[in-house]
């Protein structure tokens, strides 16, 4: 899908935010970035969606196929929701700056509510959601577009034990049926080893990628009790310790 | 049984004082025109309503004209200083230097400029109310939250669809505070002008109510149109809060 070639990101302060980052992805992948705190791992999804631009190397699409606009789904560590829309004019955003009309975009606003299981509340404000629910909206938001690319910035952070574990159940299986790649930058490992089908493991300031790790874990409701599971976690545990700076 | 103690209690607190008042002056025997006690001012009100409360709707007109010019000045100055950092920079220095300035040393200027006097009343109430206006949006329209306006740019918006769908929406709450200090300020703005122009100026207000009967020692009267400007700021302060409770619930309930 796309090549990130020596991307490195220089911010005008002088933090070297990430040095000479290449990978490639494929269609279909479910990425996680794992790392701790300053890793970049965020600042390299802001190169990704656009907005910002690398101080040296490039991104090569596909086919020199550059996303449009609303083929590239975000999805931020909050909500960040407009508290003045209901759920359902929340997720109607992307389509409205498109300029499509509320009634042509009503049967897609109605069937995504449905998929992440909040058809009930396409009225509600955010202000009478839960966190989760919340999520699920701006989850709904990032996929009304039909993006090809699903960008997210730890999105479960925040969210109760219960709660992330249902959000995360649901993402992988919106990941299956429908082959969209995501980037999904995460600094829990059991999220990132759960999730993903590879895993780019970075390293603290500047951001290296220091490990890419390729998971084949079974699918549906033995994934996070199977013993690969369990061994993929302390396989990158082990990555972890290694290059986290010692004191 | 506390909610309704407080709002009872301001009511309550103005029968006692106002009754102190006159008891005061009454067993003083202080002349009505040194101090009139708040029974010489009722009836003063009784005996001029036909000329004070036309006086009061001039003053009014002035206000809520001023409070217009301020609120469509204060916004798109606001909206600009937010879409130019250029213009921030050029700008922000001279609207403080206005503010800061008191309008009483550049009202008689602006009566002299402009020669309609009604205009020239509005300017000067605008000058003084279009600040708060203008100081409240620029902070909210800086405040949109930047998650919000990347996702905006990465869904392709135009300038005007961040405007008009994101900044000025997140900034309304900081817009009605504004707005709520601005209405009051157009009403001492107002008074002021009307201070300065005297006789010379609209000659209708309630300012020059108050100079002419200062003037012919009409004290009650002075008075009595004292209490309608008190009033009507509250009056006014209270309306805009209900007008700030009521757009923020209808934004965000």
């Amino acid at each position: 899908m796309f090549s990130l070639r020596a991307a490195s990101k220089t911010y005008a302060s002088g933090t070297k935010a990430l040095e000479n980052i290449t990978a490639d992805i494929a269609p279909g992948e479910f990425v996680a970035l794992l790392g701790p705190s300053g890793c970049g791992k965020s600042t390299l999804l802001r190169l990704l969606a656009g907005l910002e631009t690398p101080s040296s190397g490039e991104i090569a699409w596909e086919n020199s196929q550059k996303p449009e606009p609303g083929e590239i789904g975000f999805v931020f560590q909050d909500a960040t929701l407009m508290p003045w829309l209901n759920a359902a004019d929340n997720i109607y955003l992307p389509l409205r700056l498109r300029g499509i009309r509320k009634t042509e975009a009503q049967p897609k606003i109605d069937a995504i509510l449905a998929q992440v299981g909040l058809a009930d509340f396409a009225k509600a404000r955010p202000k009478a959601l839960s966190g989760g629910m919340r999520m699920r909206v701006s989850i709904a938001r990032a996929l009304i577009s039909e993006p090809i690319l699903l960008l997210m910035d730890e999105p479960f952070a925040a969210l109760d034990e219960f709660t992330r574990h249902r959000l995360q159940d649901d993402l992988h299986t919106l990941w299956r049926r429908s082959g969209k790649t995501i980037i999904f930058v995460t600094h829990s490992i059991y999220e990132a080893a759960y999730l993903a089908s590879r895993i780019i493991v970075m390293s603290p300031r500047p951001g290296r990628i220091a490990a890419d790790i390729r998971t084949t874990l079974p699918d549906g409701e033995e994934r996070r009790t199977s013993p690969a599971y369990t061994s993929l976690v302390t396989d990158i545990t082990r990555t972890l310790h290694e290059i986290m700076p010692h004191e | 049984m506390n909610k309704w103690l407080e709002r009872l209690a301001p009511i309550a607190f103005g029968i006692i004082a106002l009754s102190a008042w006159q008891g005061a002056v009454s067993a003083l025997h202080v002349p009505f025109y040194v101090v009139p006690g708040p029974i010489d001012i009722a009836r003063a009100y009784l005996t001029d309503y036909a000329v004070l409360n036309p006086a009061l709707l001039s003053t009014l007109t002035v206000t809520f004209a001023a409070l217009l010019v301020a609120t469509a000045v204060g916004v798109a100055l606001a909206v600009a200083m937010a879409a130019s950092p250029l213009f921030r920079a050029a700008v922000q220095p001279w609207a403080v230097m206005l503010q800061v300035t008191p309008i009483v040393a550049i009202a008689p200027l602006i009566i002299l400029w402009v020669s309609q006097p009604f205009i020239a009343l509005v300017v000067c109430a605008s000058i003084i109310a279009f600040f708060p206006i203008l100081s409240n949006t620029a902070a909210g329209l800086a405040a949109t939250p930047q998650d919000l306006q990347d996702l905006f740019r990465l869904n392709g918006a135009s300038r005007w669809q961040v405007l008009f769908l994101l900044s000025l929406p997140s900034a309304l709450p900081n817009f009605l505070t504004g707005l709520r200090i601005s209405g009051t300020l157009a009403l001492v703005g107002a008074v002021v002008a009307e201070f300065v122009a005297g006789s010379g100026g609209f000659a209708s207000g309630l300012a020059y109510r108050i100079i002419e009967a200062s003037y012919r020692l009409e004290i009650p009267r002075m008075f009595a149109a004292l209490v309608l400007l008190g009033v009507s700021g509250i009056v006014i302060y209270a309306a805009l809060g209900l007008l700030e409770r009521v757009l923020l619930r209808k934004r965000d309930a």
